[in-house]
């Protein structure tokens, strides 16, 4: 009688910590699931990089490192990718210093027209692209612009001021003003206090903001494909290639700057963590 | 330009560098939080603005700052008029309220901060020295965000003393530390402006830390001062019912004139006869408010320690008695109500009378102090410090 | 240079006195500052967003003259524009909005454990993990589209793994389906899901969790009283980020849908780039930022939350 009972205790203790296991683990569960999907279309780029393809990449035609030793083999996609970063720097630099400037303006002074700036700044974010490539196209054309290089770069910078003026301003909102002052107190004027203390504490905002734009213009392809006439992008290259097969250079490159950007924000990490606790 | 301003600034040190503010308001829209104040900080004095929140005194401070522009009248630093130069031109340093340390920088660039601005020479030995007076001689290299608060406070400090400021203002600088390092850090701001012998001007709302600190005590409220003098006038001889009331607590208890009597007053206080000296007596009319500290007053059960030299209240109750070691805190209801407070020191041993024992109240008629009538009983009480109201019958 | 010069000198200037003529002038200048920060910017987003918007707006009433040339339009006012494209268009319409709010749905579905995991259990992995959560976006995003389409092919190991287990037919096909459609889209927008969540979760301290059980509630009452209100923020701000870009997207149907899973985005795009229909693409371009301002509006309204910007 009683080893039965102690046995049917022990069933239902081992059932119950299966049970407990799984509800204390279920989120972790979740997330493994959850990292498994977001990796997926990754791993399926970074092997196709290997394919040892002829036109199309779509099947699996066998290993090869002949694609990595020679990225630029496919036709025009070198020319599309250094177009893509040179517009993503030019972009970025520009969007990231009127961004800036509307920033400060909005965090730090009163002035009429706030409500309507505001409203700009936000409207861009909540217009599909395929609205705002459409309807500079159609501004380009009334004006007798040819679509091109400089249409992009255009284009980028209009849609990334917003994103920029976002960042910048949520950092300046949690600058405490005393500091500021403070350097004020301390015999700085405004244009040593501008860079020795503001510059300084907002910079990572800034960075941020910086970052976010020129991965925002990097991947762009629907503004892009309205406004860049014949100018190739990588985004545009691998659209227009998607018809007729797109090279496994393609995934070469995109899985190069994969690794790049990842290890570059480990490592950025990784040096942070490591001042953090040598300090 | 704003290093030669400074030079001529400095080079007044011997010409008195007294702060001057005259008549000073300062309005934001229609509410008036600085109204028409007059001050004069000697050079060399530590100085404190004392006053609840909302009473004008940060206000005050940042004009002296020039962080904030007056809406009248003018601030002068010897005979610098400072009132609109911006901050950077005026030699006044100021110590933030939660310090406000810049927290790219190390300490040691915290400190030297001002120096480089105003391309001092020999910035090392200066940050070290002004270190070295704050006690934080090893923390140079340190960032403060790994310092504790009290070691921010003093690197705020160092900060400020190391540009040997005409004024160095503190803008509540202890408000963030806990109870026992506060204690520490007064004993410790005083022997630095000892030492330093620069002009402080402390806002606090903290009757006590400026008690234990200042040499002068200005009082504000509602954007005036309502008394200034030094710590045992301002505790012994209050002249308004706010100023008795917001430093340590008053017993304010109504009363009207019978007469005088050589040079002392002779008072009515519901039934009962008291006295006290003509010159502590604020107040025109026969209609007074008197007031006496509960430390100053002796309890003894009814009928007992009777003395004719005393004032005396006769007939009250105690209604509570609370036991804090030093002494024992009792209130006690008097005939006509109103309860009043008496601290009775732990000289003897079992000496605590329970709440309903039947007692009389006397103390030295030179303990008493008079207040006008007119004046509100219960301006300055601070309800939400622990303390509790007197109420007046 | 004068960016400082608003600062600390507080921007409650006093209503009244006479202040002396430095002052005066001083704050000329201050009132000055922001306009001269904010012309740059501005003047490129009138030039280059509002304008286009406007001449959106006129292209859409615009009619081709008989006989005229291709890409000749002249302005007519004529509004039936919009009845016409609407009619014709409908459907369109319809999928972008369901894709657009399945896949909101799906995402936040996906995120919010994803971001909640993040904030709570990770302990020292958090900033690893929240790297990784982006990382795949590194990846250009019409190559992972590209990379769905291979996993998501008939003869790919999904497509097989689910019809042995009878989930779909022998014949069905998950590629070129909206399913396949609404899969991408929910996956292409996922870090605007995720990062704005856990921006909000890793905002919630703790303890108020700890507090809530402490107040006698369950795990599942914590969540639902208290988790969720906190980090409603970022749930709101996420699922705009999500929807806005979605219901205007027309890559993944192009890629991985067929005919009857086209959307709004892939007719605008056609009418504007092939059939030189300005028109009708700027009658559909400004109904559909219309109706996306319009639901967000409402959205933001009963969410409770304007403080998006």
């Amino acid at each position: 009688m009683s080893t039965a009972t102690a046995s049917s205790r022990n069933g239902r203790t081992s059932g119950q910590r299966l049970s407990r296991w799984l509800s204390t683990n279920a989120i972790r569960i979740y997330a493994v699931i959850g990292f498994a999907y977001l990796f997926v279309p990754v791993a399926y780029t970074f092997a196709y990089s290997f394919n040892n393809s002829g036109k199309s990449n779509l099947n699996w035609r066998g290993f090869t490192l002949e694609k990595w030793s020679n990225p630029c083999g496919a036709p025009d996609v070198c020319t599309a990718l250094g177009n893509s970063l040179k517009i993503g720097l030019i972009a970025t630099v520009v969007a990231t210093v009127l961004g800036t400037m509307i920033a400060f303006a909005l965090a730090r002074h009163r002035f009429r027209g706030r409500t309507a700036t505001n409203l700009t700044i936000f409207l861009p974010m909540a217009t599909p692209e395929v609205v705002l490539g459409a309807s500079l196209l159609a501004l380009f054309l009334n004006a007798g612009i040819n679509p091109g290089f400089w249409t992009i770069v255009i284009a980028h910078v209009m849609f990334c001021i917003s994103f920029v003026v976002v960042t910048v301003k949520a950092r300046l909102a949690g600058l405490d003003p005393r500091l500021e002052q403070a350097a004020m107190d301390l015999y700085a004027n405004e244009a040593q206090t501008f860079r020795r203390v503001t510059l300084p504490l907002v910079a990572p905002g800034i960075m941020a903001g910086a970052l976010l734009a020129f991965s925002l213009s990097f991947d762009d392809f629907i503004i892009t494909n309205f406004n860049s006439g014949d100018v190739n992008t990588f985004p545009k290259f691998v659209w227009v290639s998607s018809l007729r097969g797109i090279p496994a250079q393609a995934n070469v490159i995109a899985s190069a700057m994969f690794f790049i950007a990842l290890f570059t924000v480990l490592f950025a990490q990784l040096v942070a963590g490591r001042r953090r606790k040598a300090t | 330009m704003s290093r030669a301003s400074k030079g001529t600034a400095q080079g007044q040190v011997d010409g008195g560098r007294d702060l001057r503010i005259g008549n000073v308001t300062k309005r934001f829209g229609s509410f008036v939080a600085v109204d028409d104040l007059s001050l004069t900080v000697p050079s060399g004095s530590f100085f404190a603005l004392l006053g609840p929140s909302g009473c004008g005194k940060t206000t005050t401070l940042r004009m002296v700052a020039g962080l904030e522009e007056p809406s009248e009248g003018s601030i002068l630093i010897g005979d610098q008029d400072v009132t609109f130069a911006k901050p950077y031109r005026r030699p006044v340093n100021t110590v933030f309220q939660s310090y406000a340390l810049f927290p790219h920088l190390d300490i040691f660039e915290n400190v030297a901060f001002g120096l480089r601005r105003r391309g001092s020479k020999e910035v090392k030995k200066q940050v070290d020295d002004a270190l070295e007076l704050v006690e934080l001689g090893g923390f140079a290299k340190r960032k403060p965000a790994q310092l504790s608060g009290g070691q921010q406070q003093r690197v705020a400090l160092a900060r400020a003393i190391v540009n040997n400021p005409a004024v160095l203002l503190l803008d509540e600088p202890l408000g963030a530390l806990d109870l026992k390092l506060r204690r520490q850090m007064q004993i410790e701001l005083k022997r630095i402006q000892t030492e330093v012998g620069l002009t402080f001007v402390h806002v606090t709302h903290d009757q006590e830390e400026a008690m234990t600190m200042a040499d002068t005590i200005a009082v504000m409220n509602n954007g005036r001062i309502e008394q200034l003098g030094n710590p045992e006038e301002l505790y012994e001889s209050p002249t308004t019912t706010f100023v008795a009331n917001f430093l340590g607590q008053s017993n304010l208890i109504r009363s009207s004139v019978t007469g005088t009597s050589g040079t002392d007053v002779q008072l009515e206080v519901h039934g009962g006869r008291l006295a006290m000296p003509q010159s502590r007596r604020n107040g025109a009319t026969d209609d007074l408010l008197i007031g006496v500290r509960p430390e100053k007053i002796r309890i003894s059960p009814t009928g007992q320690d009777a003395n004719a030299e005393q004032n005396e209240l006769l007939g009250g109750v105690v209604t509570d008695a609370s036991f804090t070691g030093v002494s024992t805190q009792y209130l006690v209801r008097m005939p006509w109500g109103q309860e009043l407070m008496v601290f009775a020191q732990n000289v003897g041993v079992g000496g605590v009378l329970a709440p309903g024992t039947q007692v009389d109240l006397r103390w030295d008629p030179a303990h008493t102090f008079a207040l006008d009538g007119s004046l509100d009983a219960g301006a300055g009480v601070q309800r939400d410090e622990g303390a509790t109201p007197v109420p007046v019958g | 240079m004068t960016v400082a010069a608003g600062i600390g000198l507080g921007e409650r200037q006093a209503g009244a006195g006479a202040p002396p003529p430095a002052v005066t002038e001083r704050r000329s200048r201050r009132k000055l500052t922001p306009y001269l920060l904010l012309v740059p910017g501005m003047a490129w987003l009138a030039i280059f967003f509002i304008a286009p918007i406007v001449t959106l707006l006129s292209t859409s009433t615009q009619t081709r003259p008989e006989g005229a040339e291709i890409g000749v339009f002249t302005q007519t006012f004529r509004f039936a524009n919009y009845l016409d494209a609407l009619e014709g268009y409908g459907p369109e319409f319809g999928r972008s909005f369901l894709y657009a709010l399945l896949a909101t749905v799906l995402a936040l579905a996906i995120s919010y454990p994803l971001a909640y995991a993040i904030a709570f259990k990770a302990g020292r992995w958090r900033n690893l993990l929240l790297v990784l959560v982006v990382a795949p976006f590194f990846v250009s995003f019409l190559l992972r589209t590209v990379a769905w389409k291979q996993i998501l092919a008939d003869d790919a190991w999904v497509a097989d793994l689910l019809r042995a287990l009878s989930v779909i037919g022998p014949q069905t096909h998950i590629i070129n389906s909206a399913p396949a459609v609404v899969i991408g889209i929910t996956y292409n927008f996922l870090p605007f899901m995720i990062l704005p969540i856990y921006a909000s979760l890793e905002r919630v301290d703790p303890r108020l969790m700890e507090a809530a059980g402490d107040l006698y509630s369950s795990a599942l009452t914590t969540f639902r009283k208290v988790t969720i209100p906190l980090s409603m923020p970022g749930i709101v701000a996420g699922t705009l980020l999500t929807f806005i870009p979605a219901a205007g997207d027309y890559v993944n149907s192009a890629l991985l849908g067929n005919k009857d899973t086209t959307m709004v985005g892939n007719v605008i795009d056609s009418r504007f780039l092939r059939v030189v229909d300005y028109p009708t693409a700027a009658v559909l371009s400004v109904t559909l930022m219309a109706s996306i301002l319009v639901l967000v509006g409402f959205y933001i309204r009963r969410a409770g939350t304007e403080e998006l910007v």
